[in-house]
């Protein structure tokens, strides 16, 4: 960010759109104060266009995007990236594939030629393939047994079920080893595509020798084709429980309910319903009455999940075996609550109040920056989104809260999974 | 809360970047009442991250009340007679602020993130808890649930925790560092009020605190907030004093497994015994945090090179080395096996690999390389004003000084290969060492 910006400006940072003279375009901010650039990117299409039978293709595509590419095989590449202090790496979810770049300004350009041969050279060598695949392998045993993992795993096959989003975006044990290198030369084709991407550069380099950069980088990547379409989900299962028995002393519980995409006109109020039933800070309702008050669990929770298909509002907590039909019974109690009465007038003012004056702490650091951005950038909400979004914020009503919540918690059924051994229930 | 790093399919554990000489103008003061203040300015953007260092940690909870530094952090946010439960998180929230805290072995930690108008709010908050905390009794039971659940989650629900923690508690015979920062499940069961209270008027003083301001403020402008809040507080008159014992010269190679149903992935660990930034004589912390990145820094070091590319026995292997502590610390190696390869076979070529530090890692490239990236950490650093904070607060929280920072990448680059080679011979011998299986048992 600049040293420019007023202390009171709406926007929490001067984004500028930059196209390249190949028409690449990507949202700038130039500040000179640390020599380092900071770069994210994100090409639409993940883990939910893994070929049936097979998820983990996307996320073992990403992890082998740094495993040899151009000329380097994977441990030369590695070496040209650490004898820099480059920082690459690339990750795989539902809907994306993304990544970032950090780089000190004085090894700029060897940053971004690296990152053009990850995206557009990748060699998916067979001892690069096997040595990931056992990697991944190792990781999903490891979590095997955790109660978090497999809450999570089982409510996505409950909740999403016959859906692409009930998959594990790590895969299986059997899908990760039947996956060939075909599957992922295959599917680096269809998503490692120029019209799939965004890309949000944030730091000391000026929007000429960006967009020099950005040529080069991005303009050898191929036109994308169509990819397949993933249909809109409903969060099914509602007012079901199930439990994965696992001998540990402590359940982990999660639960979910409707949600309202960042796409949709109705977002921001139920964002702000979010904040106050079960976001970030220790004033949610939920935090008092299950942490606060009772001391039921360490963390509780919940959060507005957007994907491309589906929008859902989920919630996390996690208490000894012994107290888990307390502490189901007080969030539900406080759902019903909410559902019934809403927010006080000085409760929704407070909320509206945090998000707008924390939204400015997500800008103080670089990579922050650029994630955000590209985020918004993939969400399609335009360049001046963050500018008015405080504003939307603000104007949030007691009746738009009223509206997300019929629409949000709904009749009050939820889904629940259980991992551990609850008693009492 | 602040637990020992996980160093499972990581290769970049715990080792912490620093600012060097050129970075931000950091500046630094004492009030008439001895609380230590520092200044980082960043004005990037107008907001302030404000943080209170206490300089004391788990490693001085005292005897058979294990988990009370971390207990009374979470009782901080109870209330005083001025504000009650629960007003000054209401406070920071409304203001837009985000707010913690967290406990280490050496140093408890408050911190709050804010719009730089409202610097002068949180320090006249965190200036009241300093010294009037109040603790009703009915806040207690509820509190003390609420960490037994966190070390439920942590700890009793992961295999791979336990074994950290008795790796820990056999690699330090005697000194505190063996305890987890959280406390024992059964000592954490009686902590009580009194426990509590007698900790913190121990503790809590302007003597014994570090405030540290980073963001968009002026030295100035901080003195005269500070003096205005904290100055205030009264001076106890001395610093308290830690006692912390001395572990012996250590002699046993040992060997601890836990074994549980649960684990279907193998791992092995290996700690040694080694001095930290505060205890090393002869900069041999230098030259083990370069070591930690030469022989296990990510994809490109030693042992990866050695266990996962050539030999194919692991799928993962690293090393990383806390060099932040009072007292000897620990340097860490794991490796993760390969299908079929079992730990013994694994700890075997471990020790062969290390056994051949000095003839085949200390390549003069291998060393530009790591001494690269630490020094480039340094530099990334300086983009984050609260990454700026914790460096340099938990640095004086321990000890160390300004200077030390700003010297640490200097110091780095000062490494020979010969001193790489001396800390290999002295520290990482099988006597100063906790070797550590993870595996899974029948039932």
């Amino acid at each position: 960010m600049t040293a420019s910006v007023a202390a009171h400006s709406a926007s929490p940072t001067k984004v500028t759109t930059l196209a390249s003279p190949s028409g690449v375009e990507a949202w700038h901010v130039e500040s000179d104060v640390v020599p380092l650039i900071a770069v994210a990117f994100t090409f639409e299409g993940g883990s939910a266009h893994d070929p049936e039978g097979k998820p983990g293709v996307a996320q073992m595509l990403a992890r082998l995007l740094d495993e040899g590419a151009g000329d380097f095989d994977s441990d030369t590449f590695q070496e040209h990236l650490a004898a820099r202090a480059i920082e690459l790496s690339f990750n795989a979810g539902n809907d994306a594939i993304g990544g970032s770049l950090k780089t000190l300004v004085k090894h700029a350009d060897e940053a971004f030629d690296l990152l053009r041969l990850a995206l557009v050279e990748p060699r998916f060598d067979q001892d690069a393939i096997e040595r990931v695949r056992a990697q991944t392998i190792a990781g999903l045993r490891y979590q095997q047994n955790d109660p978090g993992v497999m809450a999570t795993r089982r409510f996505f096959e409950e909740g999403f079920a016959g859906h692409p989003y009930s998959r594990s975006t790590s895969g299986t044990l059997e899908s990760v080893a039947s996956i060939t290198r075909d599957d992922l030369v295959a599917m680096h084709r269809a998503i490692i595509t120029r019209g799939r991407i965004k890309i949000a550069v944030v730091g000391a380099i000026n929007a000429e020798r960006l967009s020099a950069q950005l040529d080069k980088v991005f303009g050898a990547l191929p036109e994308a084709k169509p990819l397949t379409i993933i249909e809109p989900a409903v969060l099914g299962n509602l007012g079901s429980r199930f439990v994965v028995d696992l001998d540990v002393p402590q359940s982990v519980i999660r639960f979910g309910m409707q949600g309202i995409a960042w796409r949709d006109p109705s977002f921001i109020p139920a964002y702000v319903l979010n904040h106050i039933l079960g976001g970030g800070a220790f004033t949610s309702r939920l935090f008092q009455e299950v942490r606060e008050k009772r001391g039921l669990a360490y963390s509780v929770g919940t959060s507005l999940v957007s994907y491309r298909s589906a929008a859902m509002t989920w919630g996390y907590t996690a208490t000894k075996n012994e107290r888990v039909g307390e502490a189901l019974q007080v969030i539900a109690d406080e759902m019903a609550r909410l559902r019934q009465d809403g927010p006080s007038d000085e409760e929704l003012q407070k909320a509206k109040d945090y998000l707008i004056g924390s939204y400015a702490l997500g800008f103080d650091t670089s990579t922050k920056i650029a994630h955000t951005l590209v985020q918004i950038a993939f969400e399609g909400l335009g360049v001046d989104y963050i500018g008015h979004r405080n504003g939307l914020v603000g104007a949030v009503t007691q009746a738009d809260i009223r509206a997300a919540a019929d629409r949000v918690l709904g009749d009050g059924r939820m889904l629940t999974v259980i991992a551990g051994r609850p008693t009492g229930l | 809360m602040d637990a020992a790093t996980k160093p499972f399919l990581r290769a970049d554990a715990a080792s912490q970047g620093r600012t060097e000489g050129g970075g931000p103008e950091v500046s630094s003061f004492t009030l008439d009442n001895g609380l230590d203040v520092v200044v980082i300015p960043d004005h990037r953007v107008p907001v302030v991250t404000h943080m209170i260092w206490y300089r004391n940690g788990s490693a001085d909870d005292p005897i058979g009340q294990s988990g009370i530094a971390h207990f009374l952090e979470h009782l901080m946010f109870k209330g005083t007679e001025k504000h009650p439960a629960g007003e000054f998180s209401k406070v920071v929230s409304g203001l837009g602020g985000q707010e913690n805290a967290f406990t280490s072995f050496d140093y408890t930690a408050y911190f709050q993130r804010v719009a730089r108008e409202h610097l002068e709010t949180m320090m006249a908050f965190e200036a009241d808890r300093m010294t009037n905390l109040l603790l009703e009794e009915s806040v207690i039971g509820p509190e003390r649930d609420v960490v037994l659940e966190e070390r439920r989650m942590r700890v009793e629900t992961d295999p791979s925790s336990q074994l950290s923690e008795a790796m820990a508690a056999a690699l330090f015979v005697h000194h505190p560092y063996g305890i987890p920062i959280i406390g024992w499940m059964h000592e954490i069961e009686t902590l009580n009020r009194d426990h509590a209270l007698d900790y913190y008027r121990r503790f809590y003083t302007p003597e014994n605190a570090i405030l540290v301001v980073a963001g968009d403020v002026t030295p100035d402008e901080v003195r005269r907030l500070a003096e205005d809040t904290y100055g205030r507080i009264e001076a106890r008159g001395e610093r308290p004093v830690r006692f912390r014992p001395r572990d012996p010269e250590p002699v046993a190679a040992r060997h601890i497994t836990v074994a549980d149903p649960k684990v279907e992935q193998p791992t092995l660990q290996r700690l040694y015994l080694v001095p930290s930034c505060c205890s090393a004589k002869n900069r041999d912390c230098y030259a083990l945090e370069l070591l930690a990145e030469v022989i296990g820094g990510g994809p490109t070091s030693y042992l990866y090179r050695k266990l996962v590319l050539e030999r194919g026995l692991a799928v993962n292997a690293g090393a990383w080395y806390m060099s932040s502590a009072m007292e000897e610390t620990r340097f860490c190696v794991y490796a993760v096996p390969a299908e079929g390869v079992s730990l013994e076979a694994l700890e075997v070529a471990v020790d062969e690999v290390l056994k051949n530090i000095s003839d085949e890692a200390l390549d003069f490239e291998a060393i530009e390389r790591a001494k690269t990236r630490l020094v480039a950490e340094t530099i990334y650093s300086t983009d984050s004003q609260s990454a700026l904070a914790r460096i340099y607060g938990s640095a004086l929280a321990i000890g160390e000084t300004i200077e030390d920072v700003k010297r640490w990448p200097s110091e780095i680059e000062a490494v020979l290969k010969d001193d790489l080679a001396s800390v290999t011979e002295r520290y990482l011998t099988l006597r100063r060492s906790v070797t550590g299986y993870l595996k899974k048992s029948a039932s």
